[in-house]
């Protein structure tokens, strides 16, 4: 069945001035213009934005739950990227 | 052995508290349990509009036709966050809508009870939102990820639709010895369908089991049903109109209300597709939808046209 509500797009919407975009969820619109002003009276009805990004969801390009394990192994290893890892003298400060 | 294998990993994560996302392994079970109860929840979104949009062109002054105005677009909103999430399960946007206006999917059964006067504006808000919203805190931690997500966006907007309504119950009930007595019946026709909008007593209700095993729903319905009669009951009292139940009483053994028991019969009956407006409130919707084709026709016709072009260039 044809589905002739215009494609999916997701909507990133940033909440401040210097804060990142963050996804809140879909919208359906015919061209880019129309899913903008959509996702606009949608997510933004009460001044929850400051701008707004939109991307066709078949666009999105993702890691697979499947593969979740494999695909984040390389960092499971490495606990020296962290601070915690690193013994420093008792009395060091602003460190 | 695979699947059994995937059904306990699948388990052990609702139980661990870990949502459930759209591309994740699910039993086809839950997967259905899940798309009905969003699609049904959609729909209910979509249809609510109905009842109170009625009152829109005849809202008793400017403020309280801005704020009903708002209220609608707001339930608008909620429907489409639901579509989504339901889209999130491999089903069309198209597909949900047909099943609607099929009579395939179902809606909840309280909008099909009519808004006859002003004071039911005020009851609806109080009340049906006010069950709605409780139904809806505890799903803003339902374990499918992307229904919690809209949950929780819905529940920020459904204050005030609380709110409103009860401010308007409160004008009434202060006012006239007329605005008192439809604030009164307003309450009177209102009260069971509303307590009916929990669904069936759980050891009735089919779908109550599975709901708690998947975390779908973290309540059965009765605990709910409980909850909202102890929390509205003394609003009732402050609006001073009297609940329309005379089993209704303190219990102090186990602090809250005894109540009777909604006409289940009735409920049947109403989600059946016998209530007082089943077959006006799909009307009306597949009017609608017939009505604004000629706009989803030309904004097609304008991005293919674009689209075109931009190749073309």
């Amino acid at each position: 069945m044809s589905d002739n509500q215009g494609i999916l797009w997701e909507v990133f919407v940033q909440t401040k001035p210097g804060l990142p975009h963050k996804h809140c969820g879909s919208i359906h619109g015919h061209d880019k213009e129309m899913a903008l002003q959509n996702a606009r009276d949608l997510y933004t009805r009460r001044n929850e934005g400051t701008n707004i990004w939109i991307i066709p969801a078949s666009e999105i390009v993702a890691s697979s739950p499947e593969d979740t394990g494999s695909f984040f192994e390389p960092a499971n290893d490495k606990v020296y990227r962290h601070p915690t890892f690193y013994k420093i003298a008792d009395g060091i400060t602003h460190m | 052995m695979e699947n059994a294998l995937n059904e306990k990993s699948f388990q052990d994560k609702i139980d661990e508290g870990i949502s459930i996302e759209p591309k994740d392994w699910m039993p086809e079970t839950y997967r259905k349990h899940v798309l009905r109860q969003i699609s049904q929840h959609a729909h209910s979104e979509i249809i609510g509009m109905q009842p109170e949009g009625n009152w829109i062109t005849r809202a008793p002054s400017l403020r309280r036709k801005m704020v009903l105005l708002a209220k609608v677009q707001d339930e608008a909103g909620h429907g489409l966050y639901l579509y989504s999430a339901a889209e999130s399960m491999g089903v069309t946007r198209d597909e949900l809508l047909d099943q609607l206006h099929t009579g395939k999917a179902k809606y909840s059964s309280i909008f099909n009870y009519p808004t006859l006067t002003w004071a039911d504006i005020g009851a609806v808000g109080w009340l049906v939102d006010g069950a709605a919203i409780m139904n809806q805190v505890m799903l803003q931690r339902t374990s499918y990820g992307p229904y919690a997500r809209a949950m929780v966006r819905i529940c920020k907007e459904e204050s005030f639709h609380q709110r409103q309504g009860f401010e308007i119950m409160t004008v009434l009930s202060e006012g006239s010895s007329e605005q008192k007595e439809m604030a009164q019946d307003a309450l009177n026709r209102w009260w069971w369908p509303s307590l009916m909008m929990f669904g069936p007593p759980d050891e009735e209700s089919p779908n109550s089991a599975n709901a708690l095993k998947w975390k779908i729903k973290r309540e059965g319905n009765d605990e709910l049903r409980q909850r909202f009669v102890n929390q509205t009951v003394p609003q009732a009292a402050i609006l001073g109109l009297k609940v329309p139940d005379t089993d209704l009483k303190w219990n102090e053994a186990k602090k809250g209300y005894d109540f009777g028991t909604p006409n289940w019969a009735e409920f049947k009956n109403v989600i059946s597709g016998n209530g007082p407006c089943n077959k006006e409130r799909i009307a009306n919707k597949i009017h609608s939808h017939k009505e604004g084709a000629w706009v989803r026709e030309a904004a097609e016709a304008y991005a293919a046209k674009k689209n075109k072009a931009s190749i073309a260039a």
